[in-house]
C-alpha cells in the first residue's frame, strides 16, 4: 500500500502544478491584472497603485510572480484578503467548519438514498422506472433555482423551516442548527443521490448476472441475500470510487447553495469574493479545492486497494 | 501496436463494474437505457427508441422553433411596458405574470430562451470539437501527446467547474460569444476521455489495420475509418453538454457574471427574480422552470443516445 500511496502522490504532484498554472494564468488575463478594480476607482491616485503593484510584485515578470506565489502557497503564506486585510488562510479557516458540516450532511443523505434507491430499483421492475425517471429528474434541475423554490415554498409560503443562515442569530441549539441545515442539505444532496443512485443500479444489476450470483442462486441462497449479500458487496467498491470521484461537482454545488442559503461556510466566501474581485481568496479557494479533489482522488485509490483485493496484485 | 480490447462490445456500457481494471480515471455513469446486464432476474426488453426519447426531441425542436419565431409568436413586444399592470401574477392577459417594468414575462421567456438555448447548443459544440480534437489525437497519437493531454483533462477535471467559470466571466467580462467559448471551454473533458477510449479500442480493429497497410496517411484513416466510429459516443457526450452548458450559463448570469442586461437569458431573468422571490414567486418560477424542462430534455436525449449505440445491446 505504501508503494500505491507513492506511485500515486508522484502522479498528483504534476497534475497539482498544472492546475495551478491554470488557476495563476486564468486570474492574471484580467487586463490590468489584479488590481483592475482600482484602476476604476477615482479615489486611488496612479502613483498609489503604482506602488502597490510593485509591493505585490505584479510588476515583475509573469512567470517570476507565478513561482514566487506557487512558493509562498506550498509554505502556507496565500497572501491577504483585498476585502478586509486578513491572511486569507483565515478566512478560509473559520469558514471551513460550516462547509463541512453541509457537505457531510449532504454526502451521508445522498448515500443512504443512493443505497436505498439502488437496493429497490434492482430487484422490482415498477420501482426501477420510478427511480429511473426520479434521478434524471433531479440530475436536471438547476441547483439554484431548486434552492429557490425550496426556500419560497418551505420558507416562504408554508414557514415550516428557516430558509437562511445556519442557525438562528443569538440562539443556536441543536434542533435549531438541524432545522436550518435541512434545506440546504437537501438542495445539495438531491443531485448526487440521483447520480450515485443510478450508478449503483447498474452496478447492481450487472453483479446480480455474474457467476457468482447465479452460482449463490442455485445453491439456493433467497435472492434477498444475493443482492445484500454478493451483489452489494461487489458493487460497494466502484460506488466508493464514484462518490469520492465526485467532490469537484460538491464543490460547485456548495457555492451555489451557500449562496442561495446565505450558508457561512466557504462557497459563500466564494461568491462574496467573486462580488468584490478579491483574487487572493478565489485563488486560494480554486486552489484548496482542486486539492481537495485530487487528494480524494487518491484516497479512493486506497479505498479500492482496501476494499477490493483483486486489484492488489494487477499494480 | 497497443493491445486495446478489439470486441465489438468494446463501445458499450463505459464501465463495467467490478471487471475494468482499476484505473485512476473516473468511471462515467452508466446510460439510462436498457439494463446492463442481460441476465438480471428483473431485466425486461426495452423499445430501441423509447417514447420518452421521441417526447423529450419534440420538445426540445419546440423550444428552439418557439425561440427562433419570438417576434412572431411573442403575445407582446419584449420591451413593452405595461406601467398599469406591474409585478402583476400570472393572469389570461399575462399568462406567467410581469416583472417590476410591467414587462409581459412570458414574452421575456421566450426572448430569453434564444439566448440560453443558443449557448446551450453552440458551447456544446464548442465541447465537443475541442474534446474531439484532444480525445482523437490521444488516442490515436499515444505516447508523450497521450500523456500530456490526458494529464490536461485530468487537470482540467480537478478544478471545481462552476467557480473556475465563474471567475474566468468575472476576470474577462464576457459578452455573449466570449461567454459560449468559455462555456465551452470548461465543458470538452467527458468528451476527450470517451473519444480517447473509443478511438483507442477502433484503432486496433482490423478495417483500420486494412486501411494503414494500404498505405492510408493517419490524417486519412483518422478521418474516414476511426472518428465516424467515434460520432456515436460523441453525440451521447455532446447531448449531455447541451444541457450542462444552458445549466452553467444559467448559474454564471444566476450569480451576476454571465450574460448582462439588456441581453436577457433565463439565468439572467432569474438573478433579477431571486430578491423578490418571496412576494413575486412566478418571475422566478417560470425562467428556472424552461431550464429545467431543457435540460431534462437534453439529459432525456443524451440517455437514449447512449442505450441506442452500437454495442450498447
Amino acid at each position: 500500500m505504501t508503494a500505491l500511496l507513492l506511485r500515486r502522490l508522484a502522479q498528483a504532484v504534476p497534475l497539482l502544478l498544472l492546475v495551478s498554472a491554470l488557476v495563476f494564468t486564468l486570474v492574471h488575463l484580467v487586463p490590468g491584472g489584479p488590481l483592475a478594480l482600482y484602476l476604476e476607482n477615482p479615489n486611488v491616485r496612479p502613483e498609489d497603485i503604482e506602488r502597490l503593484r510593485r509591493a505585490l510584485g505584479l510588476d515583475r515578470p509573469l512567470p517570476e510572480q507565478y513561482l514566487a506565489w506557487l512558493g509562498a502557497f506550498v509554505r502556507g503564506d496565500w497572501g491577504y484578503s483585498f476585502a478586509d486585510g486578513r491572511p486569507v488562510l483565515a478566512r478560509l479557516a473559520e469558514r471551513l467548519p460550516a462547509t463541512l458540516e453541509l457537505v457531510g450532511a449532504s454526502t451521508v443523505a445522498a448515500v443512504a438514498v443512493a443505497l436505498a434507491a439502488a437496493l429497490v430499483a434492482a430487484r422490482r421492475p415498477l420501482a426501477d422506472r420510478a427511480v429511473t425517471l426520479g434521478a434524471v429528474l433531479a440530475l436536471s434541475l438547476p441547483v439554484f433555482w431548486f434552492g429557490l423554490v425550496l426556500q419560497f415554498a418551505f420558507g416562504t409560503a408554508l414557514g415550516w423551516l428557516p430558509s437562511a443562515g445556519r442557525a438562528t442569530f443569538g440562539g443556536g441549539d441543536l434542533a435549531d442548527r438541524l432545522a436550518h441545515l435541512v434545506l440546504p442539505a437537501t438542495v445539495l444532496a438531491v443531485a448526487h443521490a440521483a447520480g450515485w443512485s443510478r450508478y449503483l443500479r447498474a452496478a447492481l444489476r450487472t453483479a446480480l448476472a455474474l457467476p457468482f450470483a447465479q452460482a449463490a442462486r442455485a445453491r439456493g441462497v433467497g435472492e434477498r441475500r444475493i443482492l445484500l449479500r454478493h451483489a452489494l458487496r461487489h458493487a460497494l467498491r466502484p460506488f466508493a470510487t464514484v462518490v469520492l470521484l465526485d467532490a469537484s461537482i460538491m464543490a460547485s454545488g456548495a457555492v451555489v447553495t451557500e449562496s442561495v442559503f446565505a450558508w457561512p461556510g466557504l462557497g459563500g466566501l466564494f461568491t462574496e469574493a467573486l462580488a468584490r474581485r478579491d483574487y487572493p481568496v478565489l485563488m486560494a479557494f480554486l486552489m484548496s479545492a482542486s486539492c481537495a479533489v485530487v487528494a480524494l482522488g487518491v484516497v479512493s485509490d486506497v479505498a479500492v486497494w482496501l476494499l477490493d483485493p483483486r486489484t492488489r496484485e494487477a499494480r | 501496436m497497443s493491445a486495446a480490447p478489439a470486441a465489438p462490445g468494446a463501445a458499450g456500457p463505459p464501465v463495467a463494474p467490478g471487471g475494468g481494471p482499476p484505473d485512476h480515471v473516473a468511471p462515467t455513469r452508466p446510460p439510462l437505457g436498457p439494463p446492463a446486464a442481460a441476465g438480471a432476474p428483473t431485466a425486461r426488453p426495452r423499445p430501441r427508441h423509447p417514447r420518452s426519447a421521441l417526447v423529450a426531441a419534440g420538445v426540445l425542436a419546440l423550444l428552439v422553433a418557439v425561440a427562433a419565431l419570438a417576434p412572431v409568436v411573442a403575445p407582446h413586444a419584449p420591451e413593452a411596458l405595461d406601467l398599469a399592470d406591474r409585478r402583476a401574477a400570472p393572469s389570461t392577459a399575462h399568462w406567467f405574470g410581469t416583472d417590476e417594468l410591467g414587462r409581459d414575462l412570458l414574452t421575456r421567456v421566450l426572448f430569453g430562451a434564444r439566448v440560453s438555448l443558443a449557448i446551450g447548443l453552440v458551447s456544446a459544440g464548442v465541447s465537443a470539437a475541442i474534446g474531439v480534437v484532444v480525445g482523437a489525437t490521444a488516442g490515436y497519437a499515444g505516447r508523450w501527446a497521450e500523456a500530456l493531454l490526458m494529464r490536461l483533462t485530468d487537470a482540467m477535471l480537478s478544478v471545481p467547474r462552476l467557480p473556475l467559470l465563474m471567475i474566468a466571466a468575472a476576470v474577462l467580462d464576457p459578452g455573449v460569444p466570449l461567454l459560449v467559448l468559455l462555456v465551452g471551454a470548461v465543458g470538452w473533458m467527458e468528451t476527450a476521455r470517451v473519444v480517447r477510449a473509443e478511438v483507442q479500442s477502433l484503432r486496433a480493429r482490423d478495417h483500420v489495420a486494412a486501411a494503414r497497410a494500404l498505405g492510408a496517411p493517419p490524417t486519412r484513416v483518422l478521418a474516414r475509418h476511426v472518428l465516424p466510429g467515434v460520432a456515436p459516443t460523441a453525440a451521447v457526450a455532446t447531448a449531455l453538454a447541451v444541457g450542462r452548458g444552458i445549466l452553467l450559463e444559467s448559474a454564471l448570469s444566476f450569480f451576476g457574471v454571465g450574460v448582462q442586461p439588456p441581453t436577457a437569458s433565463w439565468g439572467s431573468m432569474l438573478y433579477q427574480a431571486q430578491a423578490t422571490m418571496s412576494t413575486e414567486p412566478w418571475l422566478g418560477l417560470f425562467p428556472g422552470a424552461f431550464v429545467f424542462l431543457t435540460v431534462l430534455c437534453c439529459n432525456v436525449l443524451g440517455d437514449a443516445l447512449a442505450a441506442a449505440r452500437p454495442g450498447a445491446e
